[in-house]
């Protein structure tokens, strides 16, 4: 058990789940500065997709294309969903 | 022994590794590019009238978004040792860890139903306003994504019931993977743009 428990995927999973309770927290908690708890929601969601690409998708194995669309797809996506919200 | 959980995706340049087969990268890149552009248009629409989406939201319980993403993260965590098994020849344990995860599946769809039914049973359809269509049209959608997901998890399950997998069974429990990290994935982007927004 304790092997599973050391394992670097172990600790991404737990990684992700502390992110998951930190975005609940800045979603319901965020005071006077909505605004940044958004951005750092919004950043905090794709960061936790590039931690799902790389260790539970195994991209971080895989051809260098492979990986570069997927990490092309993390970086511009959040920077167009951040700006469209931050532009409004 | 560490080693009883071997990397297994090698990082040597000579050996990279396509998870499963090019072929499922295809729809999950497909399938995130069509995402990407719901969450475009949800942010844009939502920038428009942030006073109306922001009062739309407060609707939501939080919480049951945030339990469905803890759901979908640990059931990833089962497919990864699932696989991780499989490649030890470990069959018994990787059946045990795609029934862990196909669970943890099912307990988002029954959340999900009770989250739709408390929404419907407020008078709260998609024909409310723009954030409720944009609500029940994404996570509707990648609903169905789920439920194709816990039939994928349910062949992979029996799959490996198999005395011996060949190289092709074990590329396809890969594909099935993969996709099922797809559906992770999507949501975790979801929970942050249909909960969380403030602002």
């Amino acid at each position: 058990m304790r092997v599973y428990l050391r394992h670097p995927v172990t600790v991404v999973w737990a990684l992700l789940m502390v992110a998951t309770v930190v975005s609940w927290l800045l979603g319901t908690h965020h005071g006077t500065s909505a605004r940044a708890a958004t951005v750092l929601v919004l950043v905090i969601a794709f960061v936790k997709v590039q931690l799902v690409g790389g260790h539970f998708m195994e991209l971080r194995g895989a051809p260098r294309p492979l990986k570069a669309l997927f990490t092309g797809w993390v970086v511009v996506v959040c920077a167009v969903v951040t700006g469209l919200f931050l532009a409004g | 022994m560490p080693e009883l959980l071997t990397t297994p995706a090698p990082t040597d340049p000579e050996r990279r590794h396509v998870p499963g087969e090019y072929g499922i990268w295809v729809f999950i890149l497909g399938d995130m590019t069509l995402f990407a552009a719901f969450f475009g248009v949800f942010v844009r629409d939502r920038a428009r009238q942030p006073a109306a989406f922001t009062e739309s939201q407060a609707t939501l319980h939080i919480a049951f978004g945030a339990v469905n993403t803890c759901l979908l993260l640990t059931g990833s965590l089962f497919v990864v040792w699932a696989v991780q098994a499989v490649r030890r020849d470990d069959n018994a344990a990787a059946r045990r860890f795609l029934a862990a995860a196909w669970v943890c599946a099912a307990v988002f769809g029954l959340d999900k139903v009770l989250e739709y039914a408390d929404k419907v049973t407020h008078g709260l359809t998609p024909a409310t306003n723009d954030y409720f269509m944009y609500f029940f049209m994404f996570t509707g959608i990648h609903a169905l994504h789920l439920v194709i997901g816990m039939v994928v998890l349910a062949h992979l399950r029996r799959l490996c019931a198999r005395p011996v997998l060949t190289a092709a069974n074990v590329r396809t429990i890969e594909v099935g993977a993969s996709y099922w990290h797809l559906v992770d994935l999507l949501w975790v982007v979801l929970f942050a743009l249909l909960y969380l927004m403030a602002g």
